[in-house]
């Protein structure tokens, strides 16, 4: 460690001013509600199932629960009250009942006072606590699996890809990946998944470019990760995606049926989804929260920057990017150990010195965050049809990976951007990893970059324009940078986005049990 | 050399024929495996063919290389290919082109009509996010993108569109059931046409059921089909506004 010689003075400087930039942000977040958070919510308490009667397709139940309290009393008291009100008042003998008299029409939803209140939200704490419960189930039962399976023997964990559209056939290229070595599965979900403000239901066979994240799809892809496990003597770990309109929901889902890593990225959704600022901040917090108490993973998304602006240019918004997600997830509750921060090996290999440069940028972001497994992405903007040069630019970036230290290697295809993978792509893939692994795993033991060369001299740099940059969004606020397009070029103003209409400003007498047992970790 | 009509691969000398390739099949490794991809490669024309690697991948399937020469000869005289209209740009062209020829932004809005929700289509070209390794038309500086996601009715389509002063207007269309794809999109052309006579953006059609050759039957000026991607879009947007400043010079 040390090997940049970093100011700790310049690097607590950079972290104060994160927090001075996030502080406004926090507040909104803790003074809003979204529907996500309270469809999250009732998911906790126990709602599973859609309404398949509707006209428009499978309606996920809480949905219609969420949506009628709305119209019947609004959400600004929160969706618990409400809802375990008129369970007890309507005699139902589950909240899926509830809800299917909700569909009917047969509930007139009513914020409950005096002791009708207590009492509903007694029953409401008592059921949220029982999803808990199994929330934190999931987590001791990974723990045991860790310890008699075992983690993977080497750093970094070698993350594989898997996206056909249809579950059964990710099972089977899942098992394979880790029979191969893969540590860690991703299950792309189908494009377009993050602006849908619904989780669909059940095991799907049709996904485009990838496969719906469902809870169901959650519950199979575990279950077999666990059997071939088993059989390679390692706990393999899942990954999917709390992103979108949809963030809390996911992460409750992911908590309830033992995920590992979950993409959260506190402005990805906003940036290159147009999702509304405000309604990713509200989101993205509580969802933290969940994926804290779950001892999930999380993955940022600074990768996405680089692809679109310069991977030179705009290296220190990455770092900036870091320290707010950083930021963002302590206040939400999550520990170092389960902060995957992102970043990439995106540099225009034709740029003189480009290895030398990404060097620079990993190593800066290994010394800023030496306690968060970071996850180190792959090239994808300068991968062509050329397969030949894009498994050498493979080869270097893996190198770069274990030379700086990473700790999440998500395994580089040479068919990037051109076809989804054969199979051989991916056995190419990860020989290229073990290789590097095999060959080079201990070199950052004699890696000593001069303390005057390049390399050093270019981390100093970035970290000095990332606090420059700091003091920028401190002075504008973290909402008008965003909307003044500071990341990933794009503009997005706080008021504008999708789903800005599922936000809601908290009433003096807001009640969800959920965020209270996260918030007080109890 | 330009007369010359047969050609072969060029490995070392010419006229050798030389490839290399590779697969996988699906069986075990071992000299059975070898055999099978000699055959398989004599089959594809490479003779003598050279099985310089073999590998195992998991237990029941095997990785190749193969070198050898092909019989085959090209004949030049026969190759025909389709000539795309307008020059494929990379996004920096495509806003140098943009500021040269209007110096302002140009308006796209984009949409799903009718009952159509699968703005996966429109979501794909517009998006930053993009599709098939291609940002979307958000990333474009000189393009302003104004999405209005799913089952936009064409009377909002049209309105939008003339409030935003847009340049070109993109539907998608995915769902096809009793040809709504082809009804939706004539509906919407000829409302534009009624509206704003010749004075109406260009209008452009997307979605997988979609057959380019269309546009006509369509009223569109552009039909775009399955697996188009951000940036044939975005070339296609510069060729048009320069064939149409071209005809009003």
């Amino acid at each position: 460690m040390g090997l940049l010689d970093l100011d700790p003075a310049v690097v607590a400087r950079a972290r104060r001013l994160a927090a001075r930039a996030a502080e406004p942000v926090v507040s909104i977040a803790k003074a809003h509600t979204t529907v996500a958070v309270e469809r999250a919510t009732l998911r906790l308490a126990g709602i599973t199932g859609a309404d398949s009667t509707h006209r428009a397709g499978d309606v996920p139940w809480v949905n219609r629960v969420v949506d009628t309290v709305r119209e019947h009393c609004g959400l600004e008291h929160g969706v618990a009250l409400p809802a375990f009100h008129a369970l007890r008042g309507g005699g139902f003998g589950s909240l899926t009942e509830l809800a299917e008299a909700t569909a009917a029409g047969q509930v007139r939803y009513v914020l409950p006072t005096g002791r009708d209140r207590d009492r509903a939200e007694r029953a409401a704490r008592t059921a949220v606590a029982r999803g808990v419960r199994t929330v934190d189930r999931n987590r001791a039962q990974r723990d045991r699996l860790v310890a008699r399976l075992g983690d993977p023997p080497q750093r970094p964990w070698i993350y594989l890809i898997v996206a056909t559209g249809d579950i059964d056939e990710d099972v089977v290229q899942a098992c394979n990946a880790a029979r191969a070595g893969a540590d860690v599965i991703a299950v792309i979900r189908s494009t377009g998944q993050s602006l849908l403000d619904y989780v669909p239901e059940g095991a799907t066979h049709h996904g485009f470019a990838g496969t719906y994240a469902t809870q169901e799809n959650f519950r199979i892809m575990r279950a077999a990760l666990d059997g071939v496990s088993k059989e390679v003597g390692r706990y393999v770990r899942l990954t999917n995606y709390a992103s979108g309109l949809c963030m809390p929901e996911i992460a409750v889902l992911g908590g309830l049926q033992r995920l590992d890593m979950m993409l959260n990225d506190s402005m990805y959704g906003i940036l290159f989804r147009d999702i509304n600022p405000i309604r990713t901040f509200v989101d993205q917090r509580f969802s933290r929260q969940v994926h804290a108490r779950a001892g999930i993973i999380i993955n940022t998304g600074e990768d996405n920057y680089l692809t679109t602006a310069d991977a030179v240019d705009a290296a220190h918004t990455v770092t900036v990017s870091q320290l707010l997600n950083e930021h963002f997830a302590h206040e939400a509750g999550l520990p170092d150990a389960l902060l995957g921060l992102g970043h990439a090996f995106e540099i225009n290999p034709a740029l003189p010195d480009s290895f030398r440069l990404e060097l620079a940028h990993a190593l800066l972001a290994r010394e800023l965050f030496p306690d968060a497994p970071l996850k180190w992405m792959p090239p994808t903007k300068h991968m062509t049809g050329d397969v030949f040069g894009g498994h050498l630019l493979d080869g270097f970036f893996n190198l770069a990976g274990v030379l700086t230290g990473q700790s999440i290697l998500l395994v580089g295809m040479m068919t990037e951007a051109v076809v989804t993978p054969l199979l051989a792509d991916r056995d190419l893939a990860l020989k290229n990893v073990r290789y590097v692994l095999n060959a080079a795993g201990g070199l950052a033991e004699d890696f000593r970059p001069a303390p005057d060369g390049l390399i050093v001299k270019r981390a100093h740099q970035v970290l000095g324009e990332a606090v420059d940059l700091l003091e920028r969004i401190v002075d504008d606020g973290l909402l008008n940078a965003i909307a003044d397009g500071t990341f990933g070029l794009m503009k997005r103003p706080a008021d504008r986005g999708r789903g800005s209409e599922g936000v809601v400003e908290k009433a003096e007498d807001y009640v969800n049990p959920a965020a209270e047992l996260l918030e007080a970790g109890a | 050399m330009s007369d010359k009509r047969y050609v072969r691969p060029y490995g070392d000398t010419t006229g050798d024929g030389m490839v290399q390739t590779s697969f996988t099949l699906p069986i075990p490794h071992g000299p059975r495996a070898d055999g099978a991809a000699q055959q398989l490669a004599n089959r594809m024309g490479i003779d003598p063919a050279m099985v310089v690697h073999s590998s195992p991948i998991g237990e029941d399937f095997t990785f190749f290389v193969v070198y050898g020469s092909v019989r085959h000869l090209v004949d030049l005289d026969e190759v025909r290919v389709v000539e795309r209209e307008y020059p494929l740009l990379s996004p920096a062209e495509v806003n140098t082109s943009v500021k040269k020829l209007l110096r302002r932004k140009f308006v796209v809005v984009g949409g799903c009509i009718g009952t159509d929700a699968h703005t996966v289509g429109i979501d794909a070209i517009l998006n930053v996010k993009g599709f098939a390794g291609e940002k979307g038309l958000e990333y474009y500086r000189e393009l302003r993108v104004v999405n209005l996601g799913a089952q936009v009715s064409v009377p909002d389509l049209v309105r939008s569109a003339r409030a935003e002063k847009a340049d070109a207007v993109l539907v998608s269309q995915v769902v096809t059931q009793r040809d709504a794809h082809v009804l939706n999109t004539q509906e919407m052309s000829a409302a534009f046409r009624e509206a704003m006579g010749d004075r109406r953006p260009l209008l452009v059609a997307g979605g997988p059921r979609f057959d380019p050759l269309m546009a006509g039957e369509l009223g569109v000026d552009r039909v775009f089909g399955r697996g188009t991607t951000p940036g044939e879009v975005a070339s296609y947007l510069v060729h048009a506004v320069r064939t149409r400043r071209g005809v009003a010079a």
